[in-house]
C-alpha cells in the first residue's frame, strides 16, 4: 500500500513538474493540477496510511485510537482541494484572457524568436 | 461594549469579509454607494486595528478561540503587539489606496472594492492567526484577491505579468502545503504554540524530515517575500499593476517576511538557516539595487526598492536574530509607507507625460475587449493648485524616506537597525558586509530616484502639468505625514516595537497564553 501510494505521488509530482516547466500555458495548468493531486495525496499520507480504519469515533464504546485513521489530514485535504479548484479556475480565465490579448499561448505572451 | 471587547480580534477579518460580500451584490453602476460602503468598512477596520494595537500585549497577549474550541484542538487567533502592528499598517495602507482609487481607478473595471476588502480580510487573517493551516487558508484568500487586483484595469502587460504571478504563487502554495503536512506528520499538531512545545521533544531520527518540512515552508514564505532567486516575478507584477493595487501590494511582500519571522522565532526558536536567510537577503539587496539603477520608469524603481527593503529585512534578521526585531519592524513600517507613497506618486507623475493621462491608453486596451465597461471619466472635482510643486515636494519626501536620509524616519530605522546588527553579530563577517550594502543601497536609491526626478521635474520637454485631484494627493500626503509623525514620536514607537520583539522571542509568554486552559 505504502509503495503504491508513494509511487503514485512520485509519478504525479514528476509529471507535474515537467509540465509546469513547459512553455505553453495549458501544459502549465495541467502540470499545476497534477502537482496539486500529488500534494493532496501527500497530505493524506502524512496522517499515516491505515487501511480499513474510520476517521471518526463511536460514542458507544471507548475506542482504541490505534484503530482509527487520523481525521485531520482528511479535513486539510478537503480544504486544499477546494482552494486548488478555485485557483485553477481563476488561472484558466487568465489563460484565456492572455490568449485573447497576446494571440499566443506561450507563457511569455510572445513566441520565442519574435 | 464590554461584552464585545473579547471579540475585537475578529473585527479586522470579519468586517472586510462581510463588506466585500455586500459589495459583490451591489450593482456595478452604483459607484457612490459602493464607495461609501467600502470607505465605511475600511474606517471600521482602521478603528478596530487601532484599538487592537492599543490593547495588544497589555497586560497579556490576546487569544481568541474560534468557536470556543480551546487550543491546541481548536483554531485560535492571537493578537500580540507584532500582529496588531501589522494589522494597523494594513489598515492605513488600504485606506490610502482606497481613497486614491476613489478619484478614478475604482471605475476602471468591475468589483474593485470587493477585491480590496477581501485582500484586507486575508491579510489581517494571516497576521492574526495562530495556526499554520489557517495561515495557509488566509494566504490563499489574500492571494486570490491579489490576483484579481493585479489584473485590475486589464491590458496586455497586466495579463502577461499576472499569469506569471499566479502560476508562481500557486506553485509556492503547493510547497506551503507540503511543508505544513510534513510538520503535521512529525509533530501531530499545527498550532504554532503547540508545535513550539512539541518540536524539541522529537526523536533525532525524525529531525531530518522535520527540517525538510521547515525548509519547504520557508521557501514558500520567501517566494512571497521576493527573496533572490525566488523573487523575479515581483518587479514585473507590481510595476504593471494599477497604482492603488501596487500601493497595497507593498504589504504583500511583507506578509512573507512576517510569516517567516513568526514561524522561525516562535515555532523553531531561531532554528537553523540563519546564514541562508542572511546571505539570501544580501543577494536580494544587490539584485534590487541593480534593478533600481537599470529601471527607466518610476513604477519599476518603486518595485525594485521593495525588493531592496525585503532584502534588507531578511539579511538584518538573519544576522541579528531576535535582537534586531524592533528596529527591523521600524524599518518595515517606514519602508512600506514610503514605497506605497512612491507607487501612488509614480502614477500621478506618469500622467504628466502625455496630455490627457496615459492611464486611459492602458485601460483602453482592456475596453476593446469589454466594451460594456464604463470608461474612467475625465477628471472633475477639486483640482489642486501648483501641481508640479506639490508633486515634486512629495517625491522628494518619498526619496528621502526610501533612501533612509534624515530627517525622515527611514534614517532612524536604518541607523538603529545597523547599530543593533553590529551589536549582536551571529554571522560576524556578514554584519560588516550588510552594513556596507545597506549604506550603498541608500546611495543607489538616491541616484535612481534623483535621476528619475530630474527627468520629470526639470526636463520639461513634452510634459504638461498633470491634473491631480485633491483626493489623489491626500493619501500620498497622509502616508508621508504618517512617517513624519513617526520621526517625532520615534521614542514611544520604538518602545512599542521593542516590546513586540521581546514578546516574539523567547516565545514562552506566547506559548503560555495560547495554551492556557480557558
Amino acid at each position: 500500500m505504502e509503495i503504491i501510494l508513494s509511487l503514485g505521488i512520485a509519478v504525479l509530482t514528476g509529471s507535474g513538474v515537467w509540465l509546469l516547466l513547459r512553455p505553453r500555458t495549458f501544459q502549465v495548468i495541467v502540470g499545476l493540477s497534477l502537482l496539486s493531486y500529488a500534494v493532496n495525496l501527500f497530505i493524506f499520507v502524512m496522517g499515516w496510511v491505515r487501511g480499513g480504519a474510520a476517521p471518526f469515533v463511536s460514542t458507544r464504546t471507548i475506542p482504541d485510537p490505534a484503530g482509527f485513521a487520523d481525521p485531520l489530514p482528511q479535513a486539510l485535504v478537503l480544504t486544499a482541494i477546494v482552494i486548488a479548484f478555485a485557483t485553477t479556475a481563476l488561472l484558466l480565465v487568465v489563460l484565456l484572457a492572455a490568449r485573447g490579448l497576446t494571440g499566443t499561448d506561450h507563457v511569455d505572451g510572445r513566441e520565442p524568436g519574435q | 461594549m464590554s461584552q464585545l471587547a473579547p471579540h475585537l480580534v475578529m473585527l479586522p477579518i470579519l468586517v472586510p469579509l462581510v463588506a466585500g460580500a455586500l459589495l459583490l451584490v451591489i450593482d456595478e453602476p452604483r459607484h457612490a454607494l459602493k464607495a461609501s460602503v467600502s470607505v465605511a468598512a475600511m474606517l471600521a477596520v482602521l478603528v478596530a486595528a487601532g484599538a487592537l494595537a492599543a490593547r495588544a500585549g497589555a497586560p497579556v497577549t490576546h487569544v481568541y478561540s474560534l468557536g470556543a474550541w480551546a487550543a491546541p484542538m481548536g483554531i485560535v487567533l492571537v493578537a500580540d503587539r507584532l500582529a496588531a502592528l501589522m494589522v494597523l499598517l494594513t489598515a492605513v495602507l488600504a485606506l490610502a489606496a482606497l481613497l486614491f482609487a476613489l478619484a478614478r481607478w475604482h471605475r476602471a473595471g468591475p468589483q474593485f472594492h470587493a477585491l480590496l476588502q477581501f485582500l484586507v480580510a486575508g491579510l489581517n487573517g494571516a497576521f492574526l492567526t495562530g495556526d499554520l493551516f489557517n495561515l495557509f487558508v488566509f494566504f490563499e484568500l489574500l492571494l486570490a484577491a491579489s490576483y484579481g487586483l493585479a489584473l485590475y484595469g486589464g491590458g496586455t502587460p497586466r495579463v502577461r505579468a499576472s499569469l506569471h504571478y499566479i502560476v508562481i504563487n500557486l506553485a509556492a502554495s503547493l510547497l506551503f502545503l507540503v511543508g505544513v503536512s510534513l510538520l503535521y506528520g512529525m509533530a501531530g499538531t499545527l498550532n504554532m504554540a503547540d508545535l513550539a512545545v512539541r518540536l524539541p521533544k522529537l526523536s533525532p531520527e525524525d529531525r531530518p524530515l522535520l527540517e525538510i518540512g521547515a525548509a519547504t515552508l520557508a521557501v514558500a514564505f520567501l517566494v512571497k517575500a521576493g527573496m533572490w532567486p525566488l523573487g523575479f516575478w515581483l518587479p514585473a507584477t507590481y510595476s504593471s499593476s494599477s497604482a492603488p493595487a501596487a500601493a497595497l501590494f507593498c504589504i504583500l511582500s511583507k506578509v512573507g517576511i512576517y510569516a517567516l519571522v513568526r514561524v522561525w522565532f516562535v515555532v523553531f526558536s531561531e532554528g537553523p538557516g540563519a546564514e541562508l536567510i542572511a546571505y539570501g537577503g544580501m543577494a536580494t539587496l544587490v539584485f534590487g539595487m541593480a534593478g533600481m539603477l537599470s529601471s527607466p520608469d518610476l513604477g519599476r524603481i518603486a518595485s525594485f526598492s521593495l525588493v531592496v527593503s525585503s532584502g534588507t529585512l531578511l539579511a538584518t534578521i538573519g544576522i541579528g536574530g531576535s535582537n534586531v526585531v524592533a528596529p527591523a519592524l521600524f524599518y518595515l513600517v517606514t519602508s512600506t509607507l514610503g514605497t506605497a507613497a512612491l507607487f501612488l506618486l509614480a502614477e500621478l507623475i506618469d500622467r504628466s507625460r502625455i496630455p490627457g493621462a496615459n492611464l486611459l491608453a492602458v485601460t483602453a486596451e482592456a475596453f476593446r475587449v469589454e466594451d460594456e465597461q464604463e470608461q474612467p471619466e475625465e477628471l472633475v472635482g477639486v483640482l489642486i493648485p501648483a501641481t508640479m510643486a506639490v508633486l515634486s515636494l512629495a517625491f522628494a519626501c518619498a526619496t528621502l524616506l526610501i533612501a533612509g536620509l534624515p530627517p525622515l524616519p527611514g534614517f532612524l530605522a536604518k541607523f538603529s537597525m545597523m547599530a543593533a546588527v553590529l551589536d549582536s553579530p551571529r554571522v560576524a563577517a556578514g554584519a560588516w558586509l550588510l552594513l556596507a550594502l545597506v549604506v550603498l543601497s541608500g546611495l543607489v536609491a538616491v541616484i535612481a530616484l534623483a535621476r528619475a526626478g530630474v527627468r520629470v521635474f526639470w526636463a520639461d520637454s513634452g510634459r504638461v502639468a498633470p491634473r491631480v485631484r485633491l483626493i489623489e494627493i491626500l493619501p500620498v500626503a497622509g502616508l508621508i505625514t504618517g512617517c513624519l509623525v513617526l520621526t517625532v514620536f520615534a521614542g514611544p514607537a520604538m518602545n512599542y516595537l521593542t516590546r513586540a520583539g521581546d514578546a516574539l522571542h523567547p516565545p514562552e509568554d506566547y506559548i503560555r497564553e495560547v495554551l492556557r486552559p480557558r
